[in-house]
């Protein structure tokens, strides 16, 4: 009996927890998004951010990208030459490419890299007390550390996911061309058929979304992390996990809200 | 609540007047009903065990940590009870040296000292430059230490960056969370000596945080202990060392027998 209510007990502060830690979250990107509207604004602190998120993070993406494109291009050919449909590897290609991988997988990379180091770097600060001398200096600390690395978030992922859909293309467009011998006109031209505009702005419009949760996961756990440089790792690692496990969550929730009727 | 005639009587009203100050930690009451006053123009020494709750003290009047209870007063505004922008308006008057110097190891030194003129926007990069060389040289270093990164100072240095971050807005209050901790003797006694110079030079009022009863007597005019989230004494800095106190006496003089059982597990 009470074993069973024990049960039920731990069910319910886990889902207390739960809805705690999504409102803290929802109060600290309204209040981080807020502090975009009004001045001061940190220019400075948001290129920081920015060449940080799409600059450093270039390298990661595009050879992810590039690989990926090879890989589906070949895998396809595998499953497509049964049918005798060569032609649509072009197609399967790009959109999946496209739709899917590119920002998934440039979401994932980046939460890797980008959304560990701003934990890590807001952590520190918090843990030294850097975050509460910025306080007393005049400045805010959502708006000078954690605003300018939203916005940079929205902004620098899809950009990056341009150059990860046109260079996952062209991995799909080498493979095809060099490998398997499709004639490389043909290949192009049935790429840019198959393609439509909705495919590449709900990419972009994922990859929007995606950017601000890495950067949320990055500065909500490094902003209130405790306890020295074990707090600051675990910052680092539940940044990183959350943001991961966000991507792919909202990217079904998104490509529902996109394709579905 | 003290009325305003019996205010007028004893002359001045105090510029930071605390009453009642409480602030726990889950079950662990660290702060239980502090009264502290500290006179404009004068400094406070506040001495206290380790962990009893110093730190938490100011950034109790800062607001970096929230209060569970009570008054501080400044100018006989009470923070507590301020709408954010009032709030930042006092602390803006505020400069604070951090007890581990916490400078910001992303920007240069000059920038570090710079930061509050830059952030209140009222200086142009270049004069915040000039600035930031004139501050470093009255803390004793040298303009080109500017240029380099906080990692790149030693202890002792970056304490001397740290304060001349503190006043370089010139504030009216000045917090020093133990100033001199982990320096030689001898650069102790030129913080402390920089400490009393900056504060007598712009007339601020300040409250300073230490461990060593040298300095406490070298930086202070008065001084309180706090010993179980309460003030157990204050008095003039130079009754420390014969307050007539037996806590206060057993931590000036270092004792091991007395009041204070330390407490070696928690
Ligand atoms: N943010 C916090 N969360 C939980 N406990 C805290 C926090 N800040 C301080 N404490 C606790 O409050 C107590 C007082 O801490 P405080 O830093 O004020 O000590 P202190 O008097 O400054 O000591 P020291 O001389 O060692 O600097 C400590 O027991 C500490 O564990
Ligand atoms: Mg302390």
């Amino acid at each position: 009996m009470s074993a069973a209510l024990d049960g039920v007990a731990a069910v319910g502060r886990g889902a207390i927890g739960a809805c705690r830690t999504i409102g803290a979250l929802a109060l600290f990107g309204g209040a981080g998004l807020s502090h975009l509207l009004r001045p001061p604004f940190y220019g400075r602190m948001f290129l920081r951010a920015f060449v940080e998120f799409a600059y450093f993070s270039l390298p990661v993406v595009a050879l992810t990208a590039i690989f990926s494109g090879m890989v589906i291009a070949l895998q396809s050919f595998t499953g497509f030459a049964r049918f005798n449909a060569e032609s649509a590897i072009a197609g399967v290609v790009v959109l999946s490419v496209v739709r899917e991988l590119g920002p998934v997988l440039a979401g994932l990379m980046v939460a890797g890299r980008v959304g560990a180091a701003m934990a890590a770097e807001l952590g520190t600060m918090r843990v030294t007390d850097q975050i509460d001398a910025l306080d007393t200096l005049s400045t805010n600390p959502m708006k000078y550390l954690v605003a300018p690395r939203l916005l940079a978030g929205v902004i620098a992922l899809p950009l990056l996911v341009l150059v990860a859909d046109t260079l996952g293309v062209l991995g799909g467009f080498i493979v095809s061309t060099v490998k398997l011998g499709f004639n490389p006109a043909t290949y192009l031209i049935n790429t840019v058929n198959f393609m439509t505009m909705t495919d590449v702005l709900s990419g972009l419009a994922k990859a929007a979304v995606f950017g601000f949760l890495i950067a949320l996961m990055g500065c909500y756990h490094g902003y209130n992390s405790r306890g020295g440089a074990e707090g600051v790792g675990a910052a680092t690692t539940s940044a990183v996990v959350v943001a991961s496990i966000l991507i792919l969550a909202f990217d079904y929730v998104l490509t529902e809200l996109f394709f579905a009727r | 609540m003290m009325s305003h005639a019996l205010r007028a009587m004893n002359g001045a009203h105090p510029k930071i007047r605390i009453r009642g100050l409480r602030k726990s930690f889950g079950a662990k009451k660290v702060l239980d009903g502090v009264d502290l006053d500290v006179p404009a123009g004068s400094s406070m020494v506040v001495i206290g065990g380790s962990g009893s709750g110093k730190s938490v003290l100011i950034k109790c009047i800062l607001g970096l940590i929230e209060a569970d209870a009570g008054t501080i007063e400044i100018d006989g505004a009470d923070v507590l009870r301020m709408d954010r922008r009032a709030r930042d308006a006092v602390n803006a008057r505020i400069g604070m040296l951090f007890q581990n110097s916490a400078l910001f190891d992303s920007l240069p030194v000059w920038e570090n000292v710079a930061f509050g003129l830059l952030a209140q926007r009222r200086t142009s990069r270049a004069e915040a430059r000039a600035r930031a060389g004139e501050v470093l040289a009255q803390v004793g270093l040298d303009a080109s230490v500017g240029d380099l990164s906080p990692s790149e100072l030693s202890g002792g240095m970056q304490k001397r960056v740290g304060l001349a971050r503190a006043i370089a807005a010139q504030p009216e209050i000045m917090f020093f969370d133990e100033p001199t901790t982990g320096l030689d003797p001898i650069m102790g006694a030129v913080i402390d000596g920089l400490i009393v110079d900056c504060v007598k030079r712009l007339g601020s009022t300040a409250i300073a945080i230490t461990h060593d009863m040298a300095s406490a007597r070298r930086i202070g005019d008065a001084a309180a202990m706090l010993y179980e989230g309460r003030i157990v004494w204050s008095g003039p800095a130079g009754a420390l060392m014969e307050s007539g106190n037996p806590v206060v006496d057993q931590f000036t003089h270092g004792r091991r027998e007395g009041p204070i059982q330390m407490q070696l597990r928690r």
